[in-house]
């Protein structure tokens, strides 16, 4: 496999609603932001992907209604997953592996405020057998959180502590819309909200979308050599995995995916500065330090993570820029992201991001 | 569309009841629900998944048809306690979704259990399958979960078994969600153009077409469009169609003429009906004019004109329209 770099990104700023913008908007905010911002002529990129969710914005089609948004015209190659912008990513990259392109851009859009997440995130079940009881998002978690609690590792504590340094951390993030400076003591105080998670356990609802410019390791060099002081962050790594389909079968409290991914990129194989790890529930967090077997040493989530911010198929790839970040800034040097899909992480993705010595 | 906060929206509600064959592994499952029974399937390594599955979720091996009867009771693995059901849920009491692994069985079934008060639950719990007393052979036949000490304090009251029926190879699973749609910030300055009697597009900066809709986005080169520019209400019909045949919803009484009209000042046609003409006499180049209903009855919404309507004018030359067809 050949290295290729991630030379923009860009992101909104996500809100609770946004009620001035569709998503076509969303799209050209996103994309003109990365590639106008680095100054990328569009003509060089050959290869777009997107990530999103019809039931989640409520629009048939959205995907194709959103490239009014992307500019079609000579004709573009296109791709779409119906999955988190993560995986658009990974397709980005595998299809720069191709060799006959130089440039490629994953982007993610999600307005969660349409409807109601915590039921459209039902409809992903098992339709048979698990969507006709409708357990939605938050009380899957919560099953997840119950299988952790009980294994007598970590307490209520541990989540409210979790809550506590995501939400401080994204007071600092202009693209983080929930965010609070509160003791774990308050926090515990709560009342819950679907038992053992309180309200504060949860994401919020967000509205927004983020791009993300890859390119070869040709074209990355030529970047830095016309662009004086330009940085890159090198993909070394991006793998993912998946759980069994029927919740019944897995060991909710571990997630053995997660940890596959990780050791098939080579996290562990050097210390890492800053991993962003995409745990839209507290309790998520745990589990995936565990099975990356992140230390005490790696700064988790600077940006305040999902807990922060969560558009829906977007989350997991603001992750990936929000790893690349410190890297493009050249104040870490190895940086870790992780991206999830599907209830109580069922899909785990892994992408580790190295800077130039 | 309707007024709120300043912002427009409407209420959008996506339905349908989906029909499912189910296969013979989910079938024979769904078959002993209804007869009041549950059945898992016995795993290459001895386990017995329920609910059963064709393969092995480790290795992908298909399985035998080698069904074990579980249950009714079982042990709860993990839970959450809901205390506010929404209407979706299937108690409109405080419940818990749990895990229950039941009797004979290597795996947890997804399920609710009926326990009065989050007080009564503990991980580890023994509970009992109550079935309902309506069986046609999906997940519901299973009422809910009952503490077993409350079962046994109550008596199990056997359900009568269903009258002999064939085997179970359909169900329907309806699908019901509900949005609230928003038009974003060009969509709505369109949509209230259309309060004032006004068609209005946005100009592409790079090549200077006008697009109509404004989408706030130029579809050819990506760059935000803001110039707003007013077009006519007269254009030239591209392309029709003749709707002869009715369908669920609609709202008109075949025949009528759908079609796509070129505005004058504009550069993508834009979708409408064409009326106050034989549907028979509609044809491309053909000049047709805004038609508006009375402004009492106005809203944020296309339907402000009934229809477009020909304006009598000679055809416009085929050169005029024909990179829109």
């Amino acid at each position: 496999m050949q290295d290729i770099a991630i030379i923009a990104t860009h992101q909104t700023r996500h809100q609770r609603h946004a009620a001035d913008r569709d998503e076509v908007e969303m799209v050209q905010e996103v994309l003109s932001g990365a590639i106008d911002g680095a100054q990328i002529p569009r003509a060089d990129i050959g290869f777009w992907v997107s990530g999103s969710s019809d039931f989640v914005v409520g629009r048939p089609f959205s995907f194709v209604g959103a490239l009014d948004g992307v500019g079609a015209v000579p004709a573009i190659r296109e791709s779409h997953v119906e999955m988190d912008g993560a995986w658009a990513l990974y397709e980005a990259y595998i299809r720069l592996h191709h060799g006959d392109i130089d440039v490629a851009v994953a982007y993610a859009f999600g307005r969660s405020s349409a409807g109601d997440v915590r039921a459209i995130l039902a409809t992903q079940m098992d339709p048979y057998l698990v969507a006709p009881l409708w357990p939605d998002s938050v009380s899957v978690a919560a099953m997840q959180a119950r299988a952790l609690l009980d294994q007598g590792v970590y307490t209520e504590a541990d989540l409210a502590a979790v809550v506590a340094r995501n939400r401080r951390s994204g007071q600092d993030n202009p693209h983080a819309h929930l965010h609070f400076d509160r003791d774990i003591g308050s926090l515990l105080a709560e009342p819950r909200f679907v038992s053992p998670l309180r309200k504060h356990d949860c994401p919020p609802i967000s509205d927004g979308a983020a791009a993300v410019v890859l390119c070869t390791k040709a074209y990355a060099e030529r970047y830095v050599a016309d662009n004086p002081g330009a940085r890159v962050a090198w993909v070394r790594g991006i793998d993912h995995r998946i759980e069994p389909a029927s919740l019944g079968t897995r060991d909710l409290a571990a997630s053995p995916s997660t940890k596959l991914a990780a050791q098939k990129c080579g996290v562990g194989e050097a210390p890492i500065d800053v991993a962003e790890l995409h745990a839209p529930f507290s309790h998520q967090e745990l589990i995936l330090r565990e099975a990356m077997s992140l230390g005490p040493d790696v700064e988790i989530n600077p940006s305040g993570g999902a807990l922060c911010a969560n558009p829906i198929m977007v989350a997991g790839l603001v992750r990936i820029i929000e790893a690349a970040k410190p890297i493009l800034a050249g104040t870490a040097r190895r940086t870790v992201a992780h991206a999830t899909s599907g209830p109580a992480l069922q899909q785990n993705l892994v992408c580790l991001l190295e800077g130039d010595a | 569309m309707s007024e709120s906060h300043g912002e427009l929206s409407a209420p959008y509600v996506l339905e349908y009841a989906y029909k499912r064959s189910v296969g013979p592994v989910l079938g024979r499952f769904l078959t002993e629900l209804r007869d009041g029974r549950i059945v898992g399937i016995r795993g290459r390594d001895g386990s017995v998944l329920v609910p059963p599955q064709a393969y092995d979720p480790a290795t992908g091996e298909s399985l035998e048809m080698d069904f074990v009867e579980v249950g009714p009771a079982g042990t709860i693995t993990t839970w959450c306690w809901v205390h506010e059901p929404h209407a979706q849920h299937p108690l409109q009491r405080p419940f818990a979704y749990a895990l229950v692994q039941l009797d004979g069985a290597t795996t947890g079934l997804l399920h609710v259990v009926d326990a009065g008060s989050e007080e009564q639950m503990k991980t580890g719990m023994r509970v009992v399958a109550e079935f309902a007393e309506q069986r046609t052979g999906r997940i519901q036949d299973i009422a809910c979960f009952r503490p077993a000490a409350d079962v046994q304090a109550q008596g199990n009251t056997p359900k009568a078994p269903q009258a002999e029926q064939k085997p179970v190879t359909k169900m329907v699973t309806p699908i019901s969600l509900n949005y609230q749609v928003t038009p974003g910030r060009d969509h709505a300055a369109f949509l209230r153009a259309l309060m004032d009697k006004r068609i209005i597009g946005h100009r592409c900066p790079v090549t200077d077409k006008v697009y109509v809709p404004p989408r706030g986005a130029s579809p050819t080169h990506g760059v935000r469009t803001t110039e707003v520019v007013e077009v006519s209400q007269t254009g030239t019909v591209t392309t029709f169609c003749i709707v002869n045949i009715p369908f669920e919803g609609q709202e008109l009484e075949p025949p009528y003429v759908f079609a796509a009209i070129l505005l004058d000042g504009s550069d993508t046609p834009l979708f409408h009906l064409i009326g106050g003409v034989e549907a028979s006499l509609v044809h491309t180049g053909q000049r047709v004019q805004a038609v508006w209903r009375d402004r009492a009855d106005f809203g944020p919404t296309l339907e402000n004109i009934r229809w477009f309507a020909p304006t009598g004018e000679p055809d416009a030359p085929f050169e005029s329209y024909q990179e829109h067809i």
